[in-house]
């Protein structure tokens, strides 16, 4: 870096005006958000939406699911760029407004000519979903000559409302959009919010907001939200400092004191959450939980060993299995039939064994083919549960069914509800075990492999048992996931251990932020809890995880809540863009220049 | 007896003798440095010695005992620790974390230490982070303080050279092999360099293999100097002896006209 420190003499620089807004880019946001309005289209997302209201009886999912593309096209055509070095800050004017609105035009126009395309020609061989309902719905039922017109004018019309966003101050802008997209969530998430509501015995809220239990929003419930939520984010976001900076602040007995009042808190509200939300969403939360202990052990394999598992399914059907045959009475070879929890040691065993079996022959092998490597295991492990020679073991295609419950002492554990607490602790469990590791001498030598296995085992670390006892912490993990999994559903069958478990875990790291455990928290959240809540739209489920994949990929490649290291070390041009106008200050002034650029 | 010996080294890539019948010996507390033209099997040298490749023949034998066929750690845990040509630290951790993989070897706590934060790790843990940071005391301002917690990718050239001899220090090794420890800095920080590498021996003890390309850092800091060619040892001696070797001298510049017909 030395090189390109030479201080320049501090002069002073007259600024140029900022670039106007270049147009160019906003007709390719235009067609490409045209292209993307209508794939919508053309998939039948719009048409299987169109019947779920978001606001009864004035706004239908799937119209505002489309122009909601027009919306966020026209929100980035009107973007104001990025300041450049010698430039003036752009300032947000009507050009703004009109690129939103060209890139609106655009997409809009897109969506009519498919709208012309469909009435003339029946495409309905090829694309089935291209059916007069469709240009029923996108045409809003009016002739289509007429329609074509609309659809522009509607889709202009949210392009450059999207564009106008920028002309607000932040404040305001955040407030808006925070309050409409709450709007949004009530409306969509109406069954959780629905049992939120009649657990805590809110049931004239529910009549207030909803039409009925799982229904869409009243207009009045729609705005009398929008209108709490406008409240709620203009004062939280008139705030100098969140409370999360004030507590930084505290000095060090008041803090850790605040931090066990909020702990304590979170505790009390979680031991109410599977009594308040009720079977349904405790299964989800159980199904969540359960896939969180895998991506926390996949977490410390991937995110902190750097070896990627591809078939990490292995470990959990190693676990499932292995407390099927030591608990059911109609395990096929033997059964000892001793209780779920006692047989937690001996998963625990399988698994470490099933971790160096699988370790053993990747001992020598990186990258692409360690994951190819895994990939064969996981699929054999599930072959060899399937097949009739295992039969007598693992009971083949059939299963191993009657699975006892969970007991520990004299409680039984049989409703998802009572299942929540068994996966929350052991969650806690993987939680802390990635966060005592992550400071330890294995956690270093772990990471130490990721980022140069040569170089680590030229400065120390045993290579060997790094690798082996990485993917035996991963294993064990995984395993404790699937004896819950086993306790709590009463039976295995070797379907459910696919290849989709491993993709659908590597994911939920990967969106989340890999390394960090808020981070592959909230992937769980998104990626196991909101379909599973939103289960209507299930047929576009991984379109919508590809989308998802593509765009975090592009735009937040170290996931929701990324480690420190990692968010850095994807950014690592900004961060010395950072460094050097830290240097120089803002004036060009030197202020702490390092010693080597003098 | 010397601390490192070496004799009829052997290594070859296909047809290409990288390393041909070495005998070398480095004694206790000496700064040797290695020279020779590119490709002479300089840094082929250093693998072999910390057992990154393994040689097709002859000994190696460091205090005693001989290495061929030990793995790196096992090499390295012995007293043998090297820098890399071109610098290879972990760059997604930060300078402390470098330096404190590097007294793996040294350290015992285990998974379940950590998990259960039993005593002994927790003192381990302590002494681990004193060390690293006793040693990275040693370049001075340069790694200190906030530099502790910068992730190492986002240092100086000069400053991650200097990381990785600091997480070479850091393994407790007799022994130092550093490989071009100067390339790519400008003359300030060679020379701040050449300087260093006389404290890691004096203040340290170190003996010191160095390989080379800067004359002037050779000059100042050897006690003897060993000369490859084609993977074959020219010559060795001090670095006045050696300087004016007819054969050295023909492996840098060549052959004279008049007498390669």
């Amino acid at each position: 870096m030395s090189q390109v420190m030479d201080p320049p003499a501090p002069v002073e620089v007259e600024l140029r005006p900022a670039p106007p807004l270049d147009m160019r880019r906003a007709v390719r946001l235009g067609l490409a958000g045209g292209a993307a309005m209508v794939l919508v289209a053309a998939t039948g997302i719009v048409a299987t939406f169109q019947p779920r209201m978001v606001i009864d009886p004035i706004v239908p999912l799937g119209i505002l699911f489309l122009y909601l593309l027009a919306f966020g096209f026209g929100w980035m055509a009107g973007q104001p760029p990025a300041t450049l070095e010698g430039y003036e800050p752009a300032t947000a004017g009507s050009r703004n407004v009109l690129a939103g609105a060209l890139a609106g035009l655009l997409a809009g126009l897109s969506v009519g000519l498919l709208l012309i395309l469909i009435t003339v020609f029946d495409l309905r061989g090829v694309f089935i979903n291209m059916s007069p309902e469709l240009a029923e719905i996108l045409g809003f039922g009016l002739p289509v000559a007429v329609a074509v017109i609309v659809i522009a004018v509607a889709s202009a019309a949210m392009g450059a409302l999207g564009g106008a966003i920028h002309l607000l101050s932040r404040r305001v802008r955040r407030t808006l959009m925070g309050a409409l997209t709450a709007v949004i969530v009530f409306s969509l998430l109406t069954d959780l919010f629905g049992q939120l509501f009649a657990g805590l015995s809110l049931e004239s809220v529910i009549d207030f907001l909803y039409t009925g239990r799982g229904g869409a929003l009243t207009i009045i419930g729609a705005v009398a939200i929008f209108g709490a939520f406008i409240v709620l984010f203009w004062w939280m976001e008139g705030r100098d400092s969140t409370l999360r900076q004030r507590v930084q602040a505290m000095p060090k007995g008041q803090r850790s004191r605040w931090q066990i009042g909020a702990a304590l808190i979170i505790l009390v509200i979680l031991y109410f959450v599977p009594r308040i939300m009720g079977p349904f969403v405790s299964q989800i939360l159980v199904t969540a939980g359960i896939y969180l202990l895998m991506a926390l052990g996949l977490n410390i394999v991937v995110g902190y060993a750097g070896l990627l598992d591809l078939g990490y399914v292995a470990f959990f059907a190693v676990g499932a299995y292995t407390t099927a045959i030591l608990t059911s009475p109609q395990s096929p070879a033997f059964n000892p039939e001793i209780s779920v929890l006692a047989s937690l040691p001996f998963v625990m065993v399988a698994a470490a064994i099933a971790g160096i079996l699988v370790a053993t022959p990747v001992i020598r092998m990186r990258g692409d083919y360690l994951a190819i490597v895994t990939l064969g295991f996981g699929e054999i492990a599930r072959i060899l549960l399937n097949s009739e020679w295992l039969a007598p073991i693992f009971g083949g295609a059939q299963g191993i069914t009657n699975i006892p419950d969970l007991q520990i002492g004299p409680l039984t554990f049989s409703t998802p509800q009572d299942y929540f607490y068994p996966v929350f602790l052991f969650v806690l469990v993987a939680a802390y075990v990635t966060f005592a590791v992550q400071k330890s001498r294995w956690g270093r030598a772990w990471m130490a492999m990721r980022e140069d296995e040569s170089v680590a085992e030229a400065m120390g670390v045993n290579i060997v048992t790094a690798k082996l006892s990485a993917f035996v912490v991963g294993a064990i993990l995984a395993s404790f996931g699937g004896s819950l999994f086993a306790a709590q559903i009463g039976s295995v069958f070797p379907h459910t251990f696919d290849i989709v478990v491993s993709i659908t875990v590597l994911v939920i790291i990967i969106v989340g932020g890999m390394g960090s455990v808020p981070g592959v928290t909230l992937g769980a959240l998104v990626l196991i809890v909101l379909p599973n809540l939103l289960r209507e739209f299930s047929e576009y489920q991984f379109l919508f995880y590809g989308v998802l994949l593509i765009v975090m990929m592009l735009k937040r490649p170290e996931g929701f809540i990324p480690s420190k290291r990692r968010a850095q070390e994807l950014h690592t041009e900004e961060l010395s863009q950072d460094a050097w106008l830290e240097i120089y200050g803002e004036k060009g002034q030197a202020e702490h220049v390092p010693e080597e650029a003098v | 007896m010397p601390l490192l010996e070496i004799q009829s080294l052997n290594k070859a890539f296909g047809g290409l003798r990288a390393i041909n019948g070495l005998e070398l010996h480095v004694d206790e507390g000496e700064v040797v440095s290695v020279i020779g033209p590119n490709g002479a099997g300089k840094t082929t040298f250093f693998n072999l010695v910390t057992g990154m490749e393994t040689p097709d023949e002859g000994s190696i034998v460091f205090d005693g005992q001989n290495v061929v066929g030990l793995r790196p750690n096992q090499i390295l845990k012995l007293g043998m620790a090297r820098t890399f040509q071109n610098v290879r630290l972990f760059p997604a951790m930060t300078v402390l974390e470098n330096v404190m993989v590097g007294q793996h070897s040294r350290t015992k706590a285990g998974l379940f230490g950590a998990i259960f934060k039993t005593p002994s790790q927790r003192r381990e843990e302590a002494e681990i982070e004193e060390r690293a940071k006793e040693v990275l005391s040693f370049f001075g301002t340069r790694l200190a303080g906030y530099r502790h917690d910068q992730l190492s990718m986002v240092l100086s050239y000069a400053n991650r050279r200097r990381l990785e001899i600091a997480r070479a220090m850091a393994t407790g090794p007799r022994l130092l092999l550093l490989d071009e420890p100067t390339a790519g800095m400008n003359p300030r920080e060679t020379i701040e360099l050449t300087e260093l590498i006389g404290r890691l021996r004096s203040e340290r003890g170190y003996t010191i293999v160095l390989i080379e390309h800067d004359m002037q850092v050779v000059r100042n800091v050897s006690d003897r100097v060993v000369v490859l060619d084609h993977g074959v040892k020219l010559t060795e001696g001090t670095y006045d002896e050696v300087s004016t070797n007819e054969k050295v001298i023909e492996a840098y510049l060549g052959r004279p006209a008049e007498l390669g017909a």
